[in-house]
């Protein structure tokens, strides 16, 4: 019954093989040439988003594992977010990383692999443990430059807080399987139409349950008041693992939000049956996200801070489309996520190689940029006004989607907040570019990326631009995979 | 009658359970926090035998106060002037942190208590050990083959923290 669909696996099984062949290669070959490890991670990644195209539709063990579009669509995300985090480490200076480049490259797959797992989860069990094989390798990879004190300390901050999310998550999720008797989403969706039917009224469990779900979720998703660890972990891991934890880990947490609340949860928030709207806790939080988040962002002189809090911040315009738990609202988040990986990685991928460059993340280091490298200067610029939804980048297109999902949804008074919010992002986006372009200052010497971090930035770069015109094919996409909820 | 006596038997546990948890945060000496961890484990493990949870109680056993809390006395053992060493659990914001996880209890508390929980009319099955092991190698099989994926990710990475330098 299930044998002849397990070829949907392929993708997942093919890129653990690559971590674990990784892992080996690095041990038996004696005279290595770093990079050249790191071609065979960017290859594997690679070989798994083709393998992907060829095999994914159909599903596993009774709905447990469903290789749908949507769970395609995010593997792609997570894929790209890992082929660039990969990419940009190989501009780290080997010191940092030491000899450990075979494990690096190997726990950045594990984790990739924990994530398309995730994404495909239908039922809590194999959401949990794809979500803990998500977080265990992004443990060690934080605290990776074990002689930096930043990142040690960042190591354990992240562990001791995701440990602990991880718990609530678990206990939120127990509560839920104690109140319907099924781990699988569409059994619990089932079983707590049947108790309402019954009953009349759900009680008040359920909101325990989801208020810790949505406490667990929170805490990777770095959304406000669970974000204190955030902006340290940032700034202590090394440059291109905050960059995966900022889009991969992200969109992980986004995916299996999505799963939890718009698709397991769905029948509470419509007018049939209305014992707990949880759009409205997820709405608060959101807009906490906005006014925290890019408030505190004006404040920054750290770049890898700075980039802290605008993800926090954008992961609440992210909320506003999920609280809209429409086919619109579904499609907005998953454009909106892809945009964010172009803009994002490239950020993060400029950081790395300027601190490889000039040893430092100050933001006032990069005044004069525009003189010294045009090209690095002009690509910051793009990812800079993409992230703060200026037209005609594929940032504008994805903020627009997700207003007009939540006006739909009737949040208005969240979309003028998000405008408003959206506004004062400018400021901080533009300082950055203001540096690069309006200051007097010359950098010594110029920098000069090496071949694969270009073609990187300008593949970012150019699906800014292009989907940003033409966001037709992306938003197809985004809003085939809505249908795989039943709205 | 029955019924009562494993009432008794889950109050007597749990009293146990959270008075040793208690414990376990709050004593100075570190040791001492690791024995009281034990009993803690333990007691958790006489709740799954009266939930007719042998295997899981047999786990429970082995797994945590056979491995784990070993491990940790080991640590505690190797690393020097730990065992006799005062060491402060708390900080100046330990008031705050109490009266907020009181009203997370009082709250948590409230709604269980006024909620429909979902109670399975169905006998138990007679040789749990078996329906659990055919259910991780049947239905359950992919989270538990996760796991072992997991477990290796957290094995090489506790070995590449660990790992001294420069060999």
């Amino acid at each position: 019954m299930t044998g002849s669909n397990l070829r949907i696996l392929i993708p997942e099984v093919f890129l653990f093989l690559s971590a674990l062949f990784i892992f080996a290669y690095d041990l038996g070959i004696k005279r290595k040439n770093p990079r050249q490890i790191g071609y065979i991670a960017l290859a594997g990644i690679a070989i798994t988003g083709i393998l992907l195209i060829f095999f994914h539709g159909g599903i596993l063990y009774h709905g447990m594992f469903s290789s749908d579009s949507l769970s395609v669509f995010f593997k792609i995300i997570f894929l790209g977010s890992a082929f660039m985090a990969i990419g940009a480490s190989f501009e780290i200076a080997s010191e940092k990383i030491r000899n450990h480049r075979g494990e690096y490259y190997g726990l950045i797959l594990l984790s990739t692999v924990g994530m398309m797992f995730l994404s495909s989860a239908n039922e809590l069990l194999t959401l949990y443990v794809g979500l803990e094989l998500t977080t265990i390798p992004l443990y060690v990879l934080v605290a990776y430059y074990k002689d930096d004190k930043l990142s040690v300390e960042a190591g354990l901050k992240y562990l001791i807080v995701g440990a602990f999310s991880s718990a609530i998550l678990l206990y939120g999720l127990s509560l839920l399987y104690g109140m319907t008797g099924s781990t699988y989403l569409v059994g619990i969706k089932i079983n707590l139409s049947v108790i309402f039917l019954t009953y009349g009224k759900i009680g008040p469990g359920l909101i325990l349950a989801m208020v810790m779900i949505i406490a667990g979720i929170g805490f990777k998703l770095a959304l406000v008041p669970f974000h204190m660890w955030a902006p340290d972990v940032y700034q202590g891991a090394p440059t291109p693992i905050t960059g995966f934890l900022s889009v991969g880990s992200k969109a992980a947490g986004v995916i299996a939000f999505s799963r939890i609340f718009v698709n397991g949860l769905i029948a509470f928030s419509t007018d049939v049956m209305k014992p707990l709207d949880w759009g409205i806790i997820v709405a608060i939080l959101a807009s906490a996200a906005m006014i925290i988040g890019n408030i505190t962002a004006l404040r920054q002189r750290n770049i890898k801070r700075m980039l802290a809090y605008s993800s926090i911040a954008q992961i609440g315009y992210v909320m506003v489309g999920m609280v809209a738990a429409s086919t619109m609202g579904v499609a907005a988040v998953g454009y909106y996520m892809f945009i964010y990986l172009f803009a994002n990685m490239g950020a993060f991928t400029i950081a790395t190689i300027f601190n490889d460059k000039t040893g430092s993340d100050d933001i006032v280091n990069y005044a004069g940029l525009s003189k010294s490298s045009p090209f690095f200067a002009a690509c910051m610029t793009i990812f800079l006004l993409s992230l703060a939804g200026i037209p005609p980048l594929g940032g504008f297109v994805a903020k627009y989607l997700v207003f007009a999902a939540g006006i739909q949804a009737g949040y208005t008074w969240l979309v003028i907040l998000a405008l408003l919010t959206a506004v004062v992002s400018l400021y901080y986006y533009a300082n950055i570019i203001k540096m690069m372009y309006f200051s007097p200052e010359t950098p010594a010497q110029p920098i000069k990326p090496s071949l694969l971090a270009r073609l990187i930035l300008l593949i970012a770069v150019a699906g800014i631009i292009f989907w940003g015109v033409f966001p037709g094919t992306i938003l197809n996409f985004a809003t085939e995979t809505a249908k795989v909820f039943a709205f | 009658m029955e019924a009562e006596s494993s009432q008794l038997v889950f109050y007597l546990l749990s009293f146990i359970i959270v008075i040793a948890a208690i414990c376990v945060v709050t004593l100075k000496n570190i040791f001492h926090s690791a024995l009281f961890l034990i009993l803690v484990l333990f007691g958790v493990a006489g709740i799954y035998i009266l939930l007719n949870a042998e295997f899981l109680a047999a786990v429970q056993v082995l797994i945590y106060v056979g491995a784990v809390s070993v491990l940790i006395i080991f640590a505690i053992m190797l690393t020097s002037h730990l065992t006799s060493r005062k060491i402060k659990q708390s900080n100046e914001q330990v008031t705050l942190a109490v009266f907020i996880c009181a009203g997370f209890l009082l709250a948590s508390l409230a709604s269980i208590a006024n909620t429909v929980w979902r109670i399975t009319d169905r006998p138990m099955p007679e040789h749990n050990t078996l329906t659990i092991g055919k259910l991780l190698m049947n239905d359950y099989v992919l989270p538990f083959e996760i796991v072992s994926v997991v477990l290796l990710a957290a094995l090489i990475g506790a070995i590449v923290l660990a790992r001294k330098e420069g060999t």
